[in-house]
């Protein structure tokens, strides 16, 4: 058995055409308020540049990969908050948008992908997790329910 | 939330990506404690193989090692293992929750 932790997906149905979940998510305004929540700022077009930013932790910047309306949008993030290096994939990650028409709707399916190969000190991250007592096969169970791409709350 | 990228734990993971370390915690879970003779009787790797997984577990942090005589046992630390999952389900669920932010803006704005 092989287990996933490279890759995360998720998708969403929505009630709406393709060309508007497109403006949604590739521009600046839009993506100021549903990805992050304090405002956004986009360069869209390969090799341009990306910034979001949240009130609670600060802002992650990044750089547009692929833009391909209106189906597929591609950036890579950096895995540290405020750092604005260049990113790799030794410091961010990839997130892909696909956004395919499904009826009268979309279905936008999103996979964040690159998080074996980084390689950030983790004390900077700031991030801490306290462990808690639940047995470990539960842990076990849930990081193969995500390979196995059928996590909860699908 | 402070999960728009709360850093997975990277060693772990990259640790964690492989079968046969995968099957090497789930019996040392199982067993509570193995060594890597007992390990690799169970197992189609040599001896040396499941050292070097072992090994790879250890930095991870994924697993403790303590010398018993001429044997080394080595325990799983489910600690490490939690903060593992914890984080991919973090971020996992910040997915989720944009991914319905953006539903409700979308839909929201059709109205």
């Amino acid at each position: 058995m092989t287990v996933q932790t490279d890759r995360i997906e998720r998708d969403v149905l929505i009630a709406a055409p393709v060309e508007r979940v497109w403006e949604l998510i590739t521009s600046a305004e839009h993506m100021g308020r549903w990805l992050g929540d304090a405002g956004a700022e986009i360069d869209l077009r390969p090799g341009g540049k990306l910034s979001l930013s949240w009130r609670e932790h600060g802002t992650h910047y990044g750089r547009v990969e692929a833009v391909e309306p209106p189906h597929r949008f591609v950036y890579r993030w950096l895995a540290e908050i405020d750092a604005q290096e260049e990113p790799t994939p030794a410091n961010s990650t990839l997130t892909e948008f696909m956004l395919t028409a499904e009826g009268d709707g979309t279905r936008v399916a999103v996979a964040e992908s690159g998080f074996d190969g980084l390689d950030v000190d983790p004390a900077s991250r700031g991030a801490t997790f306290a462990s808690h007592t639940r047995g470990w096969t539960a842990e076990l169970d849930e990081l193969l329910g995500y390979a196995a791409g059928t996590p909860a709350g699908r | 939330m402070s999960t728009a990228l709360a850093g997975p734990e990277p060693a772990v993971f990259a640790a964690l990506a492989d079968p046969t370390r995968w099957r090497l915690l789930g019996m040392l879970g199982q067993q509570g404690a193995g060594t890597a003779t007992t390990l690799a009787a169970k197992l189609p790797v040599s001896r040396p193989a499941v050292i070097k997984h072992l090994g790879v577990l250890d930095r991870a942090g994924l697993v403790t090692r303590a010398r018993n005589g001429r044997e080394v046992r080595y325990q799983v630390q489910p600690a490490r293992l939690d903060e593992a999952a914890r984080q991919i389900a973090a971020v996992a669920a910040a997915w989720d929750r944009r991914l319905a932010a953006l539903k409700a803006l979308a839909e929201d704005d059709r109205k």
